[in-house]
């Protein structure tokens, strides 16, 4: 692997470069491919996707089509979509509920653990034929952390509970959201591309420094609302409330901002109407029943955006969303993006927090569409690289202590992260 | 003294107004277009694996009541409405109008549409589906009640977003 570096990372002249080539070229996209995306955990899906034995869904995860299932004995797993007959998907569905997948080709059938357990006219084989050796084949690893399911091709990776480091009490402060412990993704996914480098998005998920400009309309309509949105009070600040940018660990980071815009669980803004109040409240009493009152303030009265390296983000904001992209080249990604909740959800809380999802976030949204035209304005403005080669992201770099939501540290700890990964020497 | 009959709904007289509302949306005439809905109208575009969903237990791409229809007209009316900046064009082909219903004042329509959208210097955005529409009779013409729209595609992919009012 080359040990060329796509950052300058000048700690002393307090500057940070990159190299425009990282987000425009095939080649660095190859080498993700391997160097990233191979060695990462990757999200799969959520245990809640898959409630009963025998469910599946079936989709791509980091390029890969996956078998998301669950055998007869309720065992979670992850197969590789892919007959070892030759090659064919053998699982055409997105989701169902099935104790077989069988392939339309020659009809190799494989039981919902992986087995192959029929071949048409297997007399036909040699003596030596194994079938217990021509199971659907599997990612090298496959573990999940409170019900989010991850994958590894690395055979040599760290457990999954270690790689996450510090993201974990990110990830325990969202599910505490529920009284049981128990989230769940809700039905409807949004599926959509950007025509933009997929390393974009990780910058964009985070990056509180755009929200003024890029969302005034989602400002305006918060204020139209009866949101109060004040001016910051204070240097540095852009938004009305204080937020910091977080380390976790293994270029894992997240934003942890004091809330404005309202929150599901459970801060209530006009925008919710006034028969929401007493609602809320009592959401709100439960926490701190069950949290004490200082735990109930972390996860009622902050918002925060994780990004869990390379491609999750947690999005815990105007309501909770899991967004997972990948690259379909250099200059494209696809995104597949859900809602999530606690399971015990009352209906009316339940249309609240989807309807506060789509106040920001999503292709219909009044905030989400606006980032996707910035990341594809990023990249076409790209085409002039080769004569442009510097991204400027040393904001915040000259101060010291705590780094703002809206400095550019946790874009920083991400480029360095993914320069490390790619093999070359900080 | 004569009863006057109700009125048979005709097909011509649906898709007259539906192709005037076409035309306002496709000409950016979003006042207009706001004033041929109802006081409690309702725009939903359901996510592309849940045609038949609810809105309030599923997560849809729009689930818009009157006072967000509002908010998003304004919106897409600024200039810094950066996704509609410079605006999309858009063109909108209606077919296969139906009466599916008729209670009261209340009319189902049922519609086939593509509505093609271009943006500066990129391809063509190609949405096709099914419009789904309760139309409420009055004095005065139609009003919309309800409007929603069923995307075709499997997933919204290269269309990207619904930044506009499809």
């Amino acid at each position: 692997m080359s040990a060329r570096s796509y950052i300058v990372d000048d700690r002393e002249k307090k500057t940070f470069l990159l190299d425009r080539e990282a987000l425009v070229s095939e080649e660095v996209l190859r080498g993700e491919i391997s160097q990233v995306f191979g060695r990462c955990w990757i999200y799969v899906g959520h245990s809640s996707e898959l409630k009963k034995p025998g469910d599946f869904r079936s989709r791509r995860v980091a390029g890969r089509p996956v078998i998301f299932c669950r055998d007869q004995q309720g065992n979670f797993h992850c197969l590789f979509n892919t007959c070892r007959h030759r090659g064919a998907i053998v699982c055409t569905e997105r989701a169902g509920n099935r104790r077989r997948f069988q392939c339309i080709y020659h009809g190799w059938t494989y039981g919902n653990d992986g087995r192959l357990v029929g071949v048409p006219g297997d007399d036909a084989y040699a003596e030596g034929f194994d079938k217990s050796s021509h199971g659907l084949r599997r990612p090298a690893r496959f573990e999940d952390y409170r019900g989010f399911w991850f994958m590894c091709l690395d055979p040599e990776v760290d457990p999954l509970s270690d790689y996450l480091a510090d993201a974990k009490d990110y990830i325990d402060l969202v599910i505490d959201q529920s009284p049981s412990g128990e989230m769940e993704i809700i039905a409807g996914v949004q599926e959509y591309d950007v025509a933009a480098n997929w390393k974009l998005m990780v910058e964009n998920s985070v990056d509180d420094y755009h929200l003024p400009s890029t969302h005034s309309t989602w400002l305006n309509f918060m204020a139209n609302s009866g949101v109060k949105i004040e001016p910051p009070k204070e240097a540095g600040l852009v938004l009305p409330t204080r937020g910091k940018a977080v380390e976790l660990g293994n270029g894992h980071f997240t934003t942890d901002n004091v809330n404005f815009r309202g929150r599901p669980v459970a801060k209530w803004i006009p925008l919710y109407g006034e028969a929401a109040k007493a609602e809320i409240d009592a959401i709100r009493r439960e926490l701190v029943d069950r949290l004490g009152p200082e735990r109930a303030q972390r996860v009622a009265d902050t918002n925060r955006n994780l990004v869990i390296f390379p491609n999750l983000v947690i999005n815990d904001g105007s309501s909770v969303t899991v967004r997972t992209f990948y690259p379909e080249g250099a200059g494209k990604m696809h995104v597949t993006a859900w809602a999530l909740g606690p399971v015990e959800e009352g209906e009316s809380a339940r249309a609240r927090r989807l309807d506060a999802f789509l106040t920001f976030y999503g292709p219909g949204g009044f905030a989400t569409p606006d980032d996707v035209e910035a990341l594809e304005l990023v990249q076409q403005g790209l085409a002039n690289w080769a004569e442009d080669r510097w991204s400027e992201m040393s904001r915040g770099m000259g101060k010291e202590g705590e780094q703002l939501n809206s400095d550019e540290h946790h874009l920083r700890i991400f480029w360095r992260r993914w320069n490390e990964m790619m093999g070359a020497s900080a | 003294m004569t009863v006057a009959a109700p009125t048979v709904v005709t097909r011509a007289e649906v898709e007259d107004f539906l192709y005037r509302e076409a035309a306002l949306l496709d000409d950016w005439k979003l006042g207009e277009w706001e004033a041929l809905l109802t006081d409690d109208a309702a725009y939903y575009v359901p996510p592309n694996d849940q045609l038949e969903g609810n809105h309030r237990n599923t997560l849809f791409l729009i689930a818009d009541d009157r006072e967000r229809i509002r908010q998003r007209v304004i919106r897409i009316n600024d200039p810094n409405c950066h996704a509609e900046y410079p605006r999309s064009r858009t063109r909108r082909m209606i077919s296969n109008v139906r009466i599916v219903g008729v209670e009261a004042d209340l009319v189902t329509v049922a519609a086939n549409f593509v509505c093609y959208r271009f943006r500066r210097h990129e391809r063509i955005r190609e949405y096709v589906g099914a419009y789904r529409y309760v139309l409420r009779r009055t004095g005065d013409g139609f009003r919309i009640k309800e409007r929603r729209v069923l995307i075709d595609a499997h997933e919204l992919g290269s269309l990207g977003s619904v930044s506009f009012i499809l």
